[in-house]
Parts: C-alpha cells; structure tokens; sequence
C-alpha cells in the first residue's frame, strides 16, 4: 500500500474525531435536536413489531402451532417431573428414590473419568438430597432433561444444512451472532406472548436460548473431519446417507459432544433465570430468598446451583473427551459389562434400601440439614469487620465515581457521540468499519431509549474498566508460573460454568440493593475472561522470542513490557471482548436489584409482556455488544497480521 | 497392449480448480499454459495426462509434494470429478457412471491406502477391515471372518479389539492396508502409504509390501514422493511435474535414458548400477554367441563381480527362460558400475 493510501483513513477518523470534539465542546448552543433525538425522528420500533407479532400470532395461526408444541413439552416434562419428583402425571412411577439418583450419577462420573469425577456427582446429588432441596432440584433438572435433547437435535439438524448449504449458512451466521448476543430476556417476552407463563414455558425458552452453540459446534465438527477419512468412506463404497451418519458424524464425535456441553451449561444458566417467567425450581426459590435478603438460604441454594454446573459441565466434557480403549483380550462378558453390571447392582439395592427406611427415599423437610445458621453468622461477623470498608467503597464509588460519570455521559449530545464512533470504526478499519458503527449505533438513537442505553453503557463502561484493573494484574502474575497458570484456568474455567445468576449472592451481601452491587456483580462476572486470555496470551508468547530478549539482557519489566505483552494484545482483546459481552449480559440481570437502565425497562416490559418493548430494549443491547465485538474482533486480527507478518 | 488389457486408461485428463467449474472444458479445449490458467484464476492440479495402466502393472507415480500425484490418483477412482479428458477404468468411462454405478464399483474393484491411513476413530480394528464389507451389505458373521482372515495376513492377530489412537504408525498402516485388501479388489490405489511412517518402520512396510504384491494379482497404482521407493516397487514409473507426466516408463530406462532435465535431475543422484537391469543393456547379438550367459532380470551391481571377473568384451544375457537377449558390452557395464557418467 502506498503511503498516501494508508493515511487517508487516519486523516478522515481524526476530522471526524475533531468534529465530535467541537460538537461536544458546543453542546450548549447546540439546538436541542442535536443533543436528543428529536421526538419526529424516533420510530415506532416496538408498535411495528407488535403488529408484526398479532399478525403471526392471531392471523396467521402460529399460536396454534406453538400451542401444540407447548402441548408436546408438556407432556415431556410431565414425565420427567413424575420420575423425577413424584409430579402425579403420568407414568405414575416417581418419585424415583434419591439414593438410585445419587448413585447412577456417581457411577456416570466413575465409567468416563474415574473416582474424583465419581465423588463431584455422586456428592453433589447426596449434597442435594441431604440438604432437602431435591424438590426444587429436580424442577430444574426435569426442564434441562427435556429441553437438552431437544435443543441437541434442532442443533444437529440446523448445523448439518448450514454444513451441506453454503447459502444456508450465510442465512445462519448473522442470525447467530444475533442470537448470541441477546440478552436472555428478550428471549423470554416472546415465548411469555406464545405459550403464557410456567414450567412449558421455562423449558420452550431454554431450548431456544441453548441451541445456537450446538449449530455451530456441529457445523464447526463436520468440517474438521479429515478429507482422508471420508475418502475411505466413500472408496470403502458408501453412499452420501452411511458417509454422513457412519463417517462423518462419528468422526466429528469430540466437537459434537462438546457442543452437548455447552447446551446443558447455556440451559442451566436460563433455566435458573426463567424463574422470572413462573418456573419453579432452584432459581424461583433463590429469587425469593434474594429478594428477602435471607443471605444464609440463598447461600445454601447458591452452593447447590453451583455444585450443579461444576458436576453437570465435568460430566459432559468427560463423554466429550472419552475415548474408547478396547477390552483385554479373553475377557469374558462379564468382565465386559462388569461397570454396567455394577450400576444394576447399585440400583437394586438403592431401592430396596428407600423401601426399606423411607429416608434413603424422599427427604422430608423437617429431616433436611441446613447451614444457613452458622453461615449468616459467619456472614454478620465478616460483615461486621468489613461493613466500614464496603460501605466507605460504597459512599466513595457513589458520589465520586458513579453519578458523576453517569452524568457526563447523559450530558453528551447524541450527534457527538454517534460521530465519535464513527471516528473510532474509521480509525480501526476503514469506511467499512465506521458505517457498521452507525448502522448499530443510530437504532438505538432512533428506538428513543437513548438515555436508557447510555446509563448501560455508563455501568458497562465502568464495570469493565474496573475488571480491567483487577483481571490483568491477576492474569500477568498468574502466567508467571506454570503451575499458578494452571490453577487460575482452572479456577476460571470453573467460575464460567456459574450461571450468572450466582454471581448476585456475593454481592448483594456485601454491598446490599444498590448500584454499586451491580457493578460489583459485573466486575466480578466480567474480570473472568480478562484473566483467562490475559493468561492464555502470554503463556503462548513464543519462549524463542522471550529467550532471545532475555539473550538482549532484558529486565524482566522490560521482557513484561516490550515484549510479552505486545506480542499477547491480540489474545487480550479477545479477552476484552467477551468480557464486555459478559458484562452487558450481566447488567441487564442485575436490573432486578435496581438499576434505570436499559435492563430495568426490560424487566417491565417482561412483567407487561409487551414484546415490542422487549425486543427493541433486547436488540438496543445486542447492537452495543455486537459493535464492541467489531471493533475490538477486526483490531485483534489487524493486529495479530502485523505480528504474523 | 491391446486396449481390452487396459485396466485404467487415461486419455488427456485435465483437473483444474478454479471459480466457475462450469466453464471449465471451455477454457481447457484450447489447451492453455499455466500463464493462462492463472490469469483465469485457475489452478491446474492434472495437465493433459495420458496414462494406460495394463492388468496386472505395478504404476508408481512419482513426483515432488503439489506435482498433482494425489489429484491423478483421485481422479482414476473419481473422488475428484475431472474438468477435461475421459477416464475408462475396465474399458468403462467412469465420468459417466451414475452415482450408484460408481459405488458399486468401488464395492466391488477398487481398494485405496491413505497416507493418514483415514482409519474410523470409533470404530475398532476389526470393525475398520470390516468396514467395506458392511457397506455392501455382508451379513456380520461372513465380514467378521473375512475381517480376521485380513488382519492374519498383514500380521496384526491379537489386536483386533483395539481403537486406532492405541496403535502405532506402522500399525494403523496395516490395518488400511488391511481394509482396502478386504473386498479382493482388483484395483490397488496406495496414495503415499508409507511417508507418514519412520524410515526403519518404512523399509519393514515396503518388504512387506513386495510380499504381499508377490502373492496377490492386482493392478497397482503406487504414489510416492521418494525415488528410491519408486525404484524398488515399481514396474513402471510415471515421474510428475506441475500436473503433468514427464515421463511413464521402466525404472532402466528413467534411468538410462531421462526424456526431460528435470527427470535427469531427478535420476542424477541415483547409484544406477542398482537400478540398470542386464537386459536393458543388451543389444541384440549379430553373429554366434559363446560361453555362459548372465541373467537378464539381474541388476548390474548385483553381477558386478562376474562382469568384472569374465576376460569377454561382449558378454552374452539371457532372459529367464534361457532365449538369448543380446551382449553387453563389459566396458559400459563397468563404466556404469563404477559410476562414470558418459
């Protein structure tokens, strides 16, 4: 590129950057059209779209079809609520005992992995039990056990067209990006509008919500196949049918298997989150308590949520990475089945030991073990030690950080705003770059929820600057050494499995119902993948290029600075960029512990379900993090082609 | 060689990858350069090959990594649709097959060995050999025999309960060999089988190998990238360039007599004396010949110390049978042993 091309995309961000300034510095003899989008210019979004959702609805009949696949999940869920928690319905065989439970579980840990996976599951279900909150589990439970096979199957048959169909696929991607982006609220209004509120409901809006990572995990499996094994496929004389269902989907088991993960993980987190839309279970009963601030009960419902998710997604990567090892040779079919045998053994005498002493059985309440006690006392100790460091953190965060940034930001004019994105999309990649900017950023202007959409950007803003200052110090002393690397990945692979729900309980304890609370769940939330990544990149800074700096006599400062870091930005933005996707997810559930943002309006729209409202709050937030993802996403890989040469 | 002998044939095979496929006979019906090619946006991964492989020949088609070897042999078995040219294997033009035709073949005549032997990762051995087997619909019991009679032969006995990922290299090879030998092909690919393996494994592999071929009655076609694999395998070589075939003949003559420069670079490193048979020295004898003859499949070095030893200028060569070829003249032989160009 010649020098003259290469400086015309700096000088055009920096007039517009310029242009931003002035009208900044201007605002007051800005006429207020320039300020705030002027009341003829903001659009009926939400109207149109609930015109468009009647006519599906009433006009054309869709709601009898949603009916009937409501009608179909219930009776699924029907099944399992009885087998599972002794819901009179049919098969009118549950309660299945919990020890049977228990043990299947444990035995499940112990075939894919060993005795330490066995101990996690089997613990967690007997933990369960004996805390007398199989019940509500088990609600849970019932709808992930339903909704997971399901969304599997969508998700299979989805990413094996867009595999097959190129077009197909191009139709899929932006649709995913989408998907992935929305909140989980906007998810729920529509389905609330289609099949009503309660457990169907719950089950119909996890599915949907978990099956975007299964399309692309599957598509994603069937292209890594190697060409190789489908060519022996095909010489071995099969046709398109046993090359698809006994050479290429066996061969792409590892991905698809993954993908199976990561739906029972995304259904986890917005089964706990669909008690906002009547579906009881462990989330309804967290709720409740968090509401009623009973710190020591949503304490115990917490550790339970999050045994779930640390059992549920080590169970599922097990099977994903479980290889097959062949049998001694000679063996005879016992020996074979022996685990299977086993497992049968367990289940017999499971039954017949609830039969036996009704315990092993059903839990009653008034037999259940709780530590909410002795917690909320530890807790009112430790909060009596640092109740004048919280709240001193909070006066300050409050009155010297917060409103002031939240009001200089609702100060600026929206058309100084609009232009300084642009210049930033310039900088970054061009015309192109700036008018994808625009073309996210102008809706928003346009849905008049401007001051609604700059407080969330306001509390991201912040939350995220301050993970920032938490998670790269963290990740730098981490990758320090191998072995301290290793426990923070883990430590951070396990917090992800949280649904995000959990990350309130903390929060709401130290710091009470308030904004910094939310700011504090989301600084928590988001400082994850900015330590993981700032771990993942310098790990994998190449050692030739550290040695031969380290050869240069460079101090370690120098090493950190110069050139570990440059070489790990790319990977770090990443980072940024999920944190900041996290973040956004994470304000809009705070809401119900009071913010007036976006999130808050989103909240009300769900209780009035208006799904115009919703949906327009829902993309408003969608397009923030799909803006971000462009910005930092084509920056990390300009960058990472500088580096690469 | 009549053309009913031909077991694949073919004829001005093109394989050009590019945007619009359509177009593609089109453009090749001119016969364009490279230069061409490129500025269409095209890539020519076959040029032009015409290639008559007889039943029984052992073809090893050789070339350096991207010279189109791979893409040639795929195109014989129709994984890769040609752009130009037809392909007649067993005197019919495969490009016409339908697709249940073409699977039918493949079912009945063709095995291939992959150089990432492109086994079945959830499927055991026996379960690979029998592979080919159950997708023409064998019943169980017969393709599990026949599965075990396979991995008797390539030595793999004891090891048929066990995955892929538990075998080595070596191994895993046997067991692709094992499953493209299952249905009794008549038609043998081997696409690289050996160069994913360490050179002492490949060496074993390749004595293997000749044993195997001595005992079966295939027509092969053999891809490698390394010249002395070529020369202990082949019948014939067909050495590759940029997609097209530089020369197809016998490793003697490649080696006497390279048609191109870049096949002379190629044979330029190779100790002849190992390679030259007797009789592709022999010129035919004018008057009466005296004395004893030295055999006419034997390489040079392998007769060096009788050449050298026997006091006749011309020493006569006789084939297996006993028919007179020719003389040798000792003095070109010995020029040829001790490695003195012309």
């Amino acid at each position: 590129m010649s020098g003259a091309r290469a400086a015309r995309p700096a000088h055009a961000a920096w007039i517009l950057a310029g242009l931003a300034l002035v009208l900044v510095l201007a605002k007051p003899l800005l006429p207020a059209g320039l300020v705030r989008p002027p009341d003829w210019l903001v659009l009926p979004f939400a109207g149109w779209i609930n015109a468009v959702f009647d006519f599906l609805r009433d006009d054309l009949g869709l709601i009898h079809v949603t009916r009937a696949f409501a009608g179909a999940v219930e009776a699924a869920l029907d099944t399992t609520a009885n087998l599972l928690y002794g819901r009179s319905r049919w098969p009118h065989l549950g309660p299945i005992p919990w020890v049977v439970v228990a043990a299947t579980m444990a035995m499940a840990g112990y075939a894919l992995r060993g005795w330490r996976l066995a101990a996690l599951t089997g613990g967690t279900f007997v933990w369960i039990a004996v805390m007398g909150q199989w019940k509500w589990a088990m609600e849970t439970l019932s709808v992930i056990a339903v909704a997971t096979p399901v969304a599997v199957a969508l998700g299979l048959a989805l990413g094996i067209m867009g595999w097959r169909w190129p077009r197909f696929e191009r139709l899929l991607n932006p649709v995913l990006n989408l998907a992935q982006s929305l909140p989980h609220f906007a998810y729920m209004i529509p389905v609330v509008v289609f099949v009503g509120v309660g457990p169907k409901s719950g089950a119909i809006v996890t599915i949907i919500f978990s099956v975007p990572p299964m399309i692309r995990m599957t598509m994603l499996g069937l292209r890594r196949v190697a060409p190789e094994i489908i060519e022996a496929g095909q010489m071995a004389g099969a046709n398109r049918w046993q090359v698809m269902t006994r050479v290429r989907l066996p061969a792409a088991r590892t991905e698809i298997l993954i993908g199976v993960n990561q739906v029972i993980m995304q259904s986890l987190a917005m089964v706990v989150l669909a008690s906002f839309i009547g579906m009881p279970g462990l989330g309804q009963k967290l709720l409740q308590l968090l509401q009623a601030l009973k710190i020591g009960l949503s304490f115990e419902i917490g550790i339970t949520i999050v045994l779930l998710a640390v059992a549920l997604d080590r169970l599922s990567k097990a099977w994903a990475l479980h290889q097959p090892a062949h049998a001694e040779a000679g063996a005879g079919r016992i020996a074979r089945h022996r685990l299977l045998l086993v497992w049968l053994g367990l289940v017999l005498a499971g039954f017949l030991l609830a039969r036996a002493v009704p315990y092993f059985h059903v839990v009653e309440r008034s037999q259940a073990l709780s530590i909410a006690g002795p917690i909320d006392a530890v807790m009112d100790m430790l909060l009596g030690v640092v109740r004048p460091l919280t709240d001193g953190l909070r006066w300050f965060l409050i009155t010297r950080v917060l409103i002031p940034l939240r009001d200089a930001i609702l100060w600026l004019p929206f058309v100084g705003v609009l232009l300084a994105l642009a210049a930033l999309g310039w900088r970054i990649g061009g015309a192109r770059s700036a008018l994808v900017c625009l073309g996210f950023i102008l809706p928003i202007a346009l849905s008049g929820w401007w001051d609604r959409a700059m407080i969330t950007v306001y509390t991201v803003g912040t939350a995220v600057a301050l993970a920032l200052l938490i998670g790269l110090p963290l990740g730098i002393w981490a990758a320090g050494r191998e072995t301290r690397a290793k426990a923070v990945l883990l430590a951070c692979d396990t917090f992800q499995t949280f649904p995000s729900f959990i990350y309130l309980i903390p929060v709401v304890m130290l710091f009470g119902v308030n904004d910094v609370a939310v700011v504090a769940a989301v600084v928590v939330f988001a400082a994850v993948p900015l330590v993981r990544y700032t771990v993942e990149g310098l790990r994998n800074v190449p050692p030739e290029t550290v040695e031969a700096a380290e050869m240069s006599g460079a101090t370690r400062r120098q090493l950190l600075w110069s050139v570990r870091l440059p070489l790990a930005l790319p990977t770090l933005m990443v980072g940024l960029n999920q944190s900041v996707m996290f973040a956004l997810f994470m304000v809009i559930i705070a809401a119900f512990i009071g913010t007036q943002d976006l999130g808050q309006e989103m909240q009300r729209a769900l209780s009035a379900t208006d799904v115009g409202k919703g949906l327009v709050l829902g993309l408003a937030v969608a397009f923030m993090g799909l803006m971000v993802d462009h910005l930092l996403m084509r920056w990390s890989a300009a960058r990472r082609a500088v580096l690469q040469g | 060689m009549t053309q009913r002998d031909a077991v694949i044939d073919c004829r001005n095979v093109w394989k050009v990858f590019g945007p619009r496929p359509d177009q593609m006979p089109a453009l090749l019906a001119r016969n364009p350069s490279a230069e061409e090619l490129r500025a269409a946006g095209c890539v020519a991964a076959v040029r032009d090959v015409s290639l008559t492989i007889p039943r029984g020949e052992m073809l090893v088609v050789m070339g350096l990594s991207g010279s189109g070897k791979s893409t040639l042999v795929r195109c014989m078995s129709r994984l890769l649709d040609i752009s130009a040219g037809q392909v007649a294997v067993e005197g019919q033009d495969i490009g016409t097959l339908t697709e249940t035709q073409l699977i039918e073949l493949r079912r009945r005549r063709m095995g291939m060995v992959f150089q990432s032997f492109g086994l079945l990762p959830h499927r055991n051995v026996l379960e690979n050999v029998a592979f080919p087997l159950e997708m023409r619909g064998q019943p169980r019991a017969a393709r599990i025999a026949r599965a075990r009679e396979m991995l008797e032969l390539v030595g793999l006995t004891g090891r048929e309960a066990h995955f892929p990922r538990e075998l080595s290299g070596g191994q895993q090879q046997r067991v692709g060999i094992a499953r493209s030998l299952a249905i009794e092909p008549a038609i043998w690919f081997l696409d690289e089988p050996f160069s994913a393996l360490d050179p002492l494994i490949r060496r074993e592999m390749q004595d293997e190998f000749l044993r195997l071929k001595g005992t079966l009655d295939k027509t092969i076609v053999f891809i490698t990238h390394d010249f002395d694999e070529a020369l202990r395998l082949a019948d014939r070589i067909a050495i590759m360039k940029d997609g097209a075939v530089e020369q197809c003949d016998t490793p003697d003559r490649i080696v006497m007599a390279p048609a191109t420069p870049y096949v002379a670079k190629f044979t330029a490193q190779i100790d002849r004396a190992r390679v030259v048979r007797l009789a592709a020295l022999a010129v035919p004898a004018a008057g009466g010949v005296h004395g004893a003859a030295l055999p006419g499949e034997a390489v040079l070095h392998d007769m060096a110390r009788a050449i050298l030893a026997d006091p006749r200028p011309q020493i006569p060569v006789a084939a297996a049978d006993g028919s007179l070829l020719g003389l040798l003249d000792r003095q070109a032989a010995t020029d040829l042993i001790l490695g003195d160009r012309p």
